[in-house]
């Protein structure tokens, strides 16, 4: 009964963390219909940046430095690179994302070189909140916690009570529009690509000294971002929020209880057959859930694919 | 500007033919091992220690067969079997007659197979395969042939002595097994549970579990799992970002026993364990570097941290592989013959630098060597790992660990 609430509370850091990432993705997926493949390397250069800067001047500083610097590579990216690949169509922007990921990864290596970097808890958060049942919960953990919820609701506050919210809300459905109407269109974008991978810049920060801080750290996290807003729909912030935690809850419990299939199959009244060697379904039947626990987003993915393709709270139909 | 990068590049191009015919008549390693990918780290230190043990021990030194160098031909196998085997089909067309790989025993598998059968098909360049860190027992057992060798303690030889270190801890009654799904994993497993029940049977084992290899983000809910199951141990097989990864959420989460590992240690995962992990890990392996085994190995350990300052000896085991090979060279009177080479190789015993006497086991090609166990901490450490100053202490060792260990190997000889 306690470890059910310490998971809840593990699969929220889990689920705020990935909605920092998607956060930033959705807006940019349905801005400009790019699908930013360096989106999950933004967060590793946040984390590399942070590291680097923790070093000279501490925790905190790189906290603010490195999202402001990650960001004004990708507004950099975009009004220098994807703007002009954006004429030739999306296959080249796809491309470009993609080599860009590909250039990142190679140039983190070779500044930082391969190894793990010794990115470490800040002192003054390096102690258990509370603990529930001998599990403690690292004050670190809560940080993580306050920090993407104040992210979240900053982000809502500014989408939809502010005119530049309300200028990227309209931007995002009719772009001509908007545009004849006098506002700087690519300006917006810009922004938007430059807030977006901030906060993928942010995400990286808190999370390169809890998942560690490698050249790798990108491409474990890399393809979950896109499942997360497929799942919440395109260009709604409130549906990245959702999908994010319901995956970050799904896969922590389906890795914290060994839930057998066979279990599974036993209560709906199938029996166990009695001789596995030569059973074609006898992988089905040993399986249990901390190994399938990480495709279990893309299961859901194809699910909501099939049965609601906006997305959960998405309203586009395309 | 023009005719400066003709010139440099005329220069260049005119350097790499003379470099390659200075170094025509090396003797060529083929390293296969993974330089890119989650699991590069790993590989790039290896590779490190293996070209200066080469030039350090052989090279400098003039050489085997009176003046013939050694040389490390690096290949990048992302650490996919598939992608192996294709490395090793290149390396062979180079004409290069010794396979050196060590990361994941799934590689060196397909990569033992492979051999065997070229070998079998094409006796006239016949290849060694040194295994220097896969540890798949299945290697030196069912799968054995006459063409690999292993250069480290196989998955059953350390878990005997880890758990004979255990054992003795009579307040140890639950034991929670954690590993990477594939081989390697599952062996380390197995060992442990037999290792376990026969030595001490009241100790219960509360969990055994596999995860996927190198795709875990977070293990904060596998270590929720241990601390719930009440465990008083732990022991992985993890390595790489997977170890760290395990290591700090379980302290993180609470949990505040011992971790029994195979490889906590270099390639910045002492770093990233530091302060928090301080006599709390143990691992197992071979080679005395705290406190060390020779004078010889202070000075080579010295001089590798001058040309890489920021590396670490931590597979000793990297400088028999050469130290051995070389002695079989130099006994068989060629590079090219590697039947000769090999059986030069079996039933060899070789004084490591590093301590202590290794065996070349003839009939399952698996070496014997003591086997230490040793604790993560910054007390004591004369050569740390990363720069950290956090290292490896020993705290005890098994002498010449499963000397008289059964093996299943049925060993064709050419």
């Amino acid at each position: 009964m306690e470890l059910i609430l310490v998971n809840i509370i593990d699969g929220l850091v889990t689920g705020l963390l990935l909605f920092m990432l998607s956060a930033g993705l959705t807006l940019i997926f349905s801005m400009m219909g790019v699908l930013n493949f360096a989106h999950a390397s933004f967060y590793m250069l946040g984390a590399y940046f942070a590291y680097q800067i923790s070093i000279a001047l501490g925790f905190w500083m790189g906290l603010l430095i490195a999202p402001i610097i990650v960001g004004v590579l990708g507004a950099g990216v975009e009004r220098y690179g994807l703007r002009r690949v954006h004429q030739y169509g999306h296959v080249p922007e796809l491309i470009f994302t993609f080599g860009l990921a590909l250039l990142i990864e190679e140039l983190v290596q070779f500044i930082w070189g391969k190894n793990q970097m010794p990115f470490n808890i800040p002192e003054v958060l390096n102690y258990t909140a509370f603990s529930v049942a001998g599990n403690s919960i690292p004050a670190y953990k809560i940080f993580m916690i306050f920090i993407s919820v104040g992210i979240f609701m900053g982000l809502l506050y500014v989408l939809t009570k502010t005119r530049v919210g309300m200028i990227i809300q309209a931007a995002l459905s009719y772009p001509r529009t908007v545009e004849s109407l006098g506002h700087n269109v690519p300006l917006i974008f810009m922004g938007v690509f430059g807030v977006g991978t901030a906060l993928a810049g942010v995400a990286g920060v808190i999370a390169g000294p809890v998942l560690g801080t490698f050249p790798g750290m990108a491409f474990v996290l890399g393809s979950i971002v896109f499942v997360t807003i497929v799942i919440g729909g395109l260009g709604s912030l409130w549906g990245a929020l959702v999908a994010s935690l319901l995956i970050g809850w799904l896969t922590t419990f389906a890795k914290s209880y060994n839930l057998a299939m066979s279990d599974i199959f036993n209560a709906i009244g199938i029996s166990t057959p009695e001789n596995m060697d030569d059973n074609i379904f006898r992988d089905l039947w040993t399986v249990t859930s901390p190994q399938i626990a990480d495709i279990l987003p893309y299961i859901l993915m194809v699910m909501i694919l099939i049965f609601r393709p906006a997305g959960l709270l998405g309203k586009r139909e395309s | 500007m023009k005719k400066f990068m003709k010139l440099s590049a005329v220069s260049a191009l005119s350097l790499v033919i003379g470099a390659s015919a200075a170094f025509a008549e090396n003797i060529k390693i083929a390293f296969i091992d993974p330089l890119s990918g989650p699991f590069a780290s790993t590989g790039t230190n290896g590779l490190h220690q293996f070209e200066f043990a080469v030039d350090h021990m052989v090279n400098d030194k003039g050489g085997v067969l009176g003046g013939t160098n050694m040389e490390i031909v690096a290949f990048d196998n992302k650490i996919s079997p598939k992608e192996s085997l294709i490395q090793l089909q290149v390396a062979i067309d180079q004409g290069i007659r010794y396979i050196a790989q060590g990361n994941s025993s799934g590689v060196a598998n397909a990569i033992t197979e492979a051999v065997n059968k070229h070998n079998r098909r094409n006796p006239d360049n016949r290849v060694l395969f040194l295994n220097y860190a896969a540890v798949d027992p299945a290697l030196t057992n069912d799968k054995c042939n006459f063409w690999h060798f292993r250069f480290d303690a196989n998955a059953d030889i350390k878990m005997d002595a880890l758990t004979d270190v255990m054992v003795a801890i009579d307040d140890m009654k639950k034991v929670y097994i954690i590993g990477q799904d594939y081989s390697f994993g599952k062996a380390v497993a197995a060992a442990a549970v037999k290792n376990l029940s026969a030595k001490r049977n009241d100790v219960e084992i509360v969990g055994n579990e596999l995860h996927p290899i190198g795709k875990v983000k977070d293990f904060t809910p596998y270590s929720r799992k241990i601390i719930a199951s009440g465990a008083d141990a732990v022991i992985t097989g993890n390595w790489g970002t997977d170890m760290v990864g395990l290591g700090k959420s379980l302290i993180e989460s609470g949990y505040d026993g011992p971790i029994y590992t195979y490889y906590a240690a270099g390639s910045g995962i002492t770093a990233a364990l530091g302060e928090s992990a301080k006599g709390r890990i143990r691992l197992i392996s071979q080679g005395d570097i705290n406190p060390i085994g020779s004078d010889e190995a202070r000075a080579t350990y010295t001089a590798f941290k001058a040309k890489h300052p920021d590396g670490n000896i931590d597979q000793s085991r990297i400088f028999n592989v050469i130290g051995m090979l070389a002695k079989a060279i130099e006994g068989a009177g060629t590079a090219d013959d590697v039947v000769a080479v090999a059986g030069q190789l079996e039933g060899m015993e070789y004084d490591s630098m590093w301590g202590g006497k290794l065996f070349m086991r003839p009939q399952d090609h698996q070496i014997i060597q003591n086997m230490n166990v040793g604790v993560h901490t910054n007390e004591g450490i004369e050569f740390d790992y990363d720069n950290s100053g956090f290292g490896v202490l020993t705290e005890s060792t098994v002498e010449m660990a499963s000397m008289d260990s059964p093996t299943t190997c049925e060993m064709k000889r050419p």
